[in-house]
């Protein structure tokens, strides 16, 4: 998966968020290379998914926030998630009910591949990788938790993001899917040499990601 | 050997079944008088033999096709572009109800729009004489225009806000904020990802309600007798006309126009759902190209300008008839009365006290009952565990009115039922009870079941459980539902008419007698006292929802 891409390092710096008059962070700052994994830990409320919704630009408007992101030398920080290119990956799949799983992929996968035919194999690749052939037909709801998570990932790579977020992806898979599903992530971001940044609350998902661990303490009073 | 398995609970749904037997007798009874009669039968008449000769005198009619043509054009671009306009606010995020036009009569608005758009109306007024030159009224077909642009219009001032309540109340049941945020990663603009990840979801969702709306706009009979052509006429007119007329000769081709009507109405019905087929697959074909253009997004803001501007424009409509209604003095081209005064309403005051006190017991009997229905049908569901089928509560939104209520009125002649104060109130209630149930259901089905079952683990019966704990939970919508079924009932035209033998006068039933005539101001007085009853109701039942409503 986009292995001809040169991938660049993920940098935020200085961020601190705030909600409602409480600092949630302050002064956040890391730097995760192409290839590279950091997970971020910490209690409920600590602001882990804040600081991924910062991130890639979906932050809600009821939080302030100051700092900087960048993809390699390019400053995203003001752009809008859709053209930051940073793939996001959800607690939930959130496929969409109306398209099949193959309208799904062809609804991510870049423009840049034309023509219906070429579409359709890029899809269909993707769906190969994934463990799902001949899913393309098939509608959302029919599927496993662990199968649609599959093609949640790889609706989001084939769309050429240039970093991946993970939003506690896991947590919401039984136990023993977990460990195959956080193998078949980090995997193919690894393939894909895209920096990743995963939040959880799991610390096997943090030991699997070998990478840093970054911990918010939460709750910081100004 | 095994003990056969039984259901946990068992039983019928009484309140289901007479809510049916209610609402399916007299539509099926009134298509039927309705068919027989346009065939020629006609008892009453001594006409006990079947003929075409109702459907010669029809299409020998001079410029029927173009009624026709009128009809579907005017119904069907109404409805395409207010269900544009409330997705394109829709899209834009929380939009505030505009509970005035929610609240308002068709036929008021209609009224208020022909103010506004009259050669002699407000916009020409305030544009004359400085900028028009114009000291008399242009020679214009502003109002009743031959392609019914005005009529349409009408429409879609008031079906705009009515799609936007309802789509707003069908979007909270959607993640729209998760599956945008999920689309925007993936590099698709907003607007663009509105359109195609959640409109087709959310179209799904008002499908029934859109086609109620559809049909309504095909059979329109109150706002066309103020704003539409004559020449030609929409076929619902047409049939009115004939219907009405004295001449009992008319009285047949009468019913093979409103037949007619019928059979127009389920075929662009039939029309509009494979134009739905074609939009969803070019929408999905569209999605899977994965083209990440920008042209939805350059469109959005120009399109929620539009419903802007509409809800503007039907909210001007109604301070139109308010201004009229208090000019004393107002001649042409003076954009603001020379002089108010309260007079007129004073004057007209006991000549309108009839028809007020029977619009607000029509009003109060047929939203009172059935809200008692819907509550009695919501609960029945609950005690047996088991949903009974709603897609029959649209019939009456959409078979045409003129198509089955003079059928209704002459079943309930032979029944020595009619023109009685229980007739007309129980055919307000074939219109009042779906949207009561429309409005109630949703609230009703979402409240956590955990709360009753808590009130039964506690000792309370299902009674007590259903007037302690759910009735006060469901506050709010409860007077929501109350309010929207005053509002139908305020406004309806045709039942009044017909199954009241043209005995029972209400508000609207005087607000179209005077459509024809001249005088703005008197009509500008009951159109206004027509609005302000509803626009009392719903103001009343935000209170309710204000003090009782459940906590978030």
């Amino acid at each position: 998966m986009g292995a001809q891409s040169v991938n660049e390092a993920l940098i935020v710096e200085r961020a601190t968020l705030a909600v409602a008059g409480r600092v949630l962070m302050r002064d956040v700052s890391f730097r995760v290379e192409a290839g590279e994994r950091l997970a971020i830990m910490g209690p409920s409320g600590s602001g882990k998914s804040s600081l991924l919704a910062y991130i890639g630009g979906h932050l809600d408007r009821a939080f302030a926030a100051s700092g900087q992101v960048f993809v390699g030398e390019r400053e995203v920080t003001d752009l809008a998630p859709e053209r930051r290119r940073i793939g996001v990956m959800f607690q939930d799949d959130l496929l969409f009910p109306h398209l099949d799983v193959g309208a799904n992929l062809a609804f991510g996968l870049d423009a840049a591949v034309r023509g219906r035919a070429a579409r359709r194999t890029r899809v269909a690749e993707a769906l190969a990788e994934a463990g799902l052939v001949g899913f393309a037909g098939r509608d959302p709801a029919t599927l496993s938790g662990g199968q649609r998570q599959r093609v949640a990932l790889m609706r989001s790579l084939l769309s050429a993001p240039q970093a991946l977020l993970l939003d506690e992806p896991f947590g919401k898979l039984d136990s023993e899917l977990r460990a195959g599903m956080r193998r078949f992530v980090f995997d193919h971001a690894a393939r894909a040499s895209l920096p990743v940044v995963i939040v959880t609350h799991d610390p096997a998902d943090a030991q699997a990601a070998g990478g840093r661990t970054l911990t918010l303490k939460g709750d910081e009073r100004p | 050997m095994a003990a056969a398995l039984r259901p946990v609970r068992r039983g019928v749904n009484g309140a289901a079944g007479l809510a049916y037997a209610g609402l399916g007798a007299p539509i099926l009874g009134g298509l039927a008088v309705t068919g027989a009669a346009a065939f020629g039968y006609l008892p009453a008449l001594g006409q006990t033999h079947a003929s075409l000769a109702p459907w010669r005198r029809l299409f020998a009619e001079p410029g029927l096709a173009a009624s026709l043509a009128l009809t579907v054009s005017v119904g069907v671009l109404a409805t395409a572009l207010s269900l544009t306009l409330a997705f394109a606010l829709l899209a834009r995020g929380r939009a505030a109800l505009p509970t005035p036009l929610l609240a308002a009569p068709h036929s008021a608005v209609a009224v208020g729009l022909a103010f506004l758009l009259a050669p002699s109306g407000w916009i020409v007024r305030l544009f004359s004489p400085w900028a028009t030159g114009f000291h008399a009224p242009p020679d214009w077909a502003t109002v009743g225009d031959p392609w019914g642009l005005s009529l349409t219009l009408g429409l879609i001032v008031k079906e705009t806000p009515f799609l936007i309540a309802i789509g707003a109340a069908a979007l909270g049941d959607l993640p729209a904020p998760a599956q945008l945020q999920a689309a925007r990663a993936l590099g698709h603009r907003p607007a663009r990802a509105w359109g195609l990840v959640i409109a087709p979801q959310l179209y799904a969702r008002v499908r029934w309600p859109v086609y109620a709306v559809l049909a309504y706009g095909l059979s329109v009979v109150d706002m066309a007798l103020v704003l539409a052509p004559s020449h030609p006429a929409p076929l619902s007119l047409i049939a009115l006309h004939w219907l009405t007329s004295p001449d009992l000769a008319d009285l047949a081709p009468g019913e093979a126009a409103a037949l007619l009507q019928a059979g127009l109405v389920v075929a662009t019905l039939a029309l509009w759902r494979l134009a739905e087929r074609a939009a969803a697959f070019a929408l999905v074909r569209l999605a899977a190209t994965g083209r990440r253009s920008g042209a939805a997004d350059a469109l959005a803001p120009v399109l929620a300008g539009l419903a802007r501007a509409t809800l503007a424009l039907g909210l001007a409509a109604l301070a139109a008839l308010a201004l009229w209604a208090v000019a004393w003095r107002w001649p042409f081209p003076r954009a603001w009365p020379e002089s108010l005064s309260l007079q007129l309403i004073a004057a007209q005051a006991p000549l309108l006290a009839a028809p007020l006190a029977n619009t607000l017991a029509l009003a109060g009997v047929s939203a009172g009952a059935s809200l008692a229905l819907a509550i009695a049908w919501l609960e029945g569901e609950d005690r047996i565990g088991r949903r009974a089928g709603s897609a029959l509560i649209f019939a009456p939104l959409l078979a045409p009115q003129i198509a089955f209520l003079f059928g209704v009125e002459t079943l309930a002649f032979r029944l020595r039922f009619d023109g009685g104060f229980p007739a007309v109130a129980w055919a307000h209630g074939l219109f009042v009870f779906p949207y009561v149930w429309l409005t109630l259901s949703g609230p009703w089905r979402g409240l956590d079941p955990r709360y009753a079952r808590a009130a039964s683990a506690l000792g309370r019966g299902k009674l007590a459980t259903l007037l302690l704990v759910k009735l006060p939970m469901l506050a709010a919508p409860l007077a929501l539902a109350f309010a929207v079924g005053v509002a139908v009932s305020v406004a309806q035209y045709l039942p009044t008419l017909f199954v009241g033998g043209g005995r029972v006068a209400t508000l609207t039933t005087e607000a179209l007698a005077l459509a024809s005539g001249g005088d703005r101001r008197l009509q500008g007085v009951v159109s206004l006292a027509q609005t302000l009853v509803p626009l009392v109701v719903y103001a009343a039942a935000a209170g309710v929802a204000a003090r009782w409503g459940r906590k978030a």
